[in-house]
């Protein structure tokens, strides 16, 4: 079906940066059309949803260019659960940002970037051209470079070059990928790419394509022997930009993987073992680096590598079980993420630090805010009736079936290195009385009250919808049930954007 | 003419990698450009290289017979030409940054224990 209103919630983004950039300095004018705009932005995102989920795929033609010679958008249930769950973290980070974001850095044009990232997120989970796809990846970073970089604090600056170079990489690895894939297809349509990759002869050098394909998404989502980077980038931005970037940046890459993966290169045996091998390491290394940490941001970093392996276990397994896992698993994760950047911000607000060694006695001082955090720490680690409980059974059973023994292992050491690591946290920084002898500089307290519900909402707001995917995990089994479906028979996909 | 760009290619591309691997920032920027004019060389000679036959259908055929110069593949490299001249100039600048602020070019020094974690 043809729609041009798919790409609304790329153009809203857009705009709202355009008028933010208008209003250059007037930092209480530009928080106010972000919030307005994200808001604008996430009903948008819910009434496209709700069209795909009813009429099925939407698709936009660029110029009336016929696929596959032009650029295709479209909305499968994917991209549009994608695009909703983005503009649901975009609009909890926005509120987030118009209190805990410096006045120092709002002049220096944070709000028009974030607007900006938040355009290339949608973009790249509407496009359905593998091209496109790579700029909208360049929008993505080139926007993320400003957000990490902005404020210019030395740790930050020297997070930034590490950061910079594996993502630069990173975009290279999928460009050679690109240009084979074009040399020996000639199409950068991914569905028309899907049954032309098919008639290729030298299944050799589909292979090595495939891996180009593998590292370069590989870097984005932070997998085990590429991931170093996050860990010693993602402390040193401001809070509501780590929530951004820990939230949804690695699972654009994870976006990719299964876009990619179902259309393109469909897993053969090889690239099985390959997936599950870095899967079952990304989880482990992920874990024990959580461990050791005593930072509650480093600590936070640490546990997005071990959980981005879960979902890249189910990619390699790939099959209907386990990618409803997966689907599920990363509209847990994107959630949940995001909001964990914002605890530790809030939780710097109330404390002024955020080493578990100097906090302390947040839960008699703060009694609701620390049972709100409960909630949300609760949904992580994996609580039932909680989100992240019920794509665990989806990925236990699959494994079984699988015979994936060392992927169980590696599960179980995951979600109990998390549930370790997160009691820890518990313990030390709300349970546990204020270490003698240093000074509390809580900067919450002083705040006036309508400042306090700005950081505190968006942390509410995700915690419901956390929640709500908890106890309501029929309908997002059935939502992901039907994307793992178009995942596996891709031909509805393929049918919608070729129009044959 | 493909032979000598495959040469070059190849060329840049192990340059791009030794310098990569070095420590210096500066070199690391250099590897990071070699690689991506390498990359755009691969992209244009996957387009196949030809003279004088242009992507135009002749009047009295239906389609292409032969080979032609592809234009889709100078597109391509066109928009990653615009994209990479424009991360280079933000990493010069961000090195630059670093530069001044830590007084060395060194990768393995970019570590400054956080006093404070924000």
């Amino acid at each position: 079906m043809t729609g041009n209103h798919i790409l609304a919630s790329v153009f809203i983004h857009l705009f709202i940066a355009i008028f933010q950039l208008i209003a250059w300095r007037k930092t209480v004018t530009q928080r106010i059309l972000s919030v307005g705009g994200a808001l604008v932005g996430l009903i948008i995102a819910i009434v496209l949803f709700q069209q795909v989920y009813l009429h099925g795929t939407y698709t936009l033609n660029a110029a009336n260019w016929a696929a596959p010679f032009g650029i295709v958008f479209a909305a499968d249930l994917l991209s549009a659960t994608m695009v909703l769950l983005t503009s649901i973290a975009g609009f909890a980070v926005s509120i987030f940002s118009s209190t805990g974001i410096s006045r120092q850095r709002m002049l220096y044009g944070y709000f028009p970037i974030f607007h900006f990232l938040l355009m290339g997120l949608n973009g790249a989970f509407l496009t359905g051209d593998i091209f496109n796809l790579y700029v909208w990846f360049e929008v993505i970073i080139i926007s993320s470079f400003v957000l990490m970089t902005l404020g210019g604090r030395k740790q930050q600056l020297e997070g930034a070059v590490k950061y910079m170079a594996m993502n630069i990489l990173a975009s290279m690895f999928f460009l050679t990928g690109i240009g084979i894939l074009y040399g020996i297809t000639g199409s950068l349509n991914m569905a028309d790419l899907s049954t032309k990759i098919q008639e290729v002869e030298n299944r050799s050098l589909v292979g090595i394509t495939s891996v180009f394909f593998i590292l370069g998404f590989g870097i984005k989502s932070a997998v085990f022997p590429l991931y170093f980077w996050l860990p010693s980038s993602y402390h040193t931005p401001p809070s509501a930009v780590a929530a951004t970037f820990g939230g949804l940046l690695t699972k654009v890459g994870i976006y990719a993987m299964l876009r990619v993966n179902s259309l393109i290169f469909i897993p053969d045996d090889f690239t099985r073992k390959l997936l599950m091998t870095i899967a079952v390491l990304t989880i482990l290394t992920g874990a024990f680096g959580a461990l050791i940490k005593t930072s509650v941001r480093r600590l936070f970093s640490y546990l997005i590598v071990c959980h981005i392996g879960f979902m890249v276990g189910g990619i390699a397994m790939f099959t209907k079980v386990a990618l409803i896992g997966t689907v599920f698993y990363l509209i847990h994760d994107i959630m949940v993420k995001t909001n964990m950047f914002l605890i530790a911000g809030l939780i710097r607000q109330l404390r002024g630090t955020m080493s578990m060694e100097k906090l302390g006695g947040l839960y008699r001082e703060y009694p609701k805010i620390s049972l709100l955090i409960a909630i949300v720490l609760f949904s992580l680690v994996g609580i039932p009736p909680l989100s992240g409980f019920w794509p665990k059974i989806y990925l236990f059973r699959e494994s079984f079936s699988q015979h994936q023994y060392v992927y169980i292992a590696a599960l179980i050491t995951g979600s109990l290195a998390t549930l370790y690591v997160i009691a820890k946290m518990w313990a030390e920084a709300f349970w546990k009385e204020t270490p003698q002898g240093i000074a509390v500089e809580d900067q919450f307290a002083p705040l006036p009250v309508y400042r306090k519900i700005l950081l505190v909402l968006p942390i509410g707001i995700l915690g419901v919808v956390s929640v709500y995917i908890g106890i309501n995990a029929e309908t997002i089994i059935q939502v992901a049930d039907r994307i793992a479906n178009e995942l596996i028979d891709t031909s509805s996909y393929i049918k919608a954007v070729l129009k044959n | 003419m493909e032979l000598l760009l495959i040469i070059v290619l190849g060329l840049l591309y192990a340059g791009g990698v030794y310098f990569i691997l070095r420590r210096s920032m500066v070199k690391l920027l250099l590897g990071i450009m070699l690689l991506g004019s390498a990359t755009n060389i691969l992209i244009f000679v996957l387009g196949s290289i030809v003279k004088g036959s242009p992507p135009v259908i002749d009047a009295d055929h239906d389609t292409f017979s032969g080979i032609y110069a592809d234009p889709v593949p100078q597109a391509l490299i066109l928009t990653a030409i615009v994209i990479s001249f424009a991360l280079t100039a933000f990493a010069i600048v961000l090195l630059k940054r670093v530069y001044a602020l830590v007084q060395t070019d060194d990768l393995d020094n970019l570590n400054t224990p956080e006093e404070e974690d924000i």
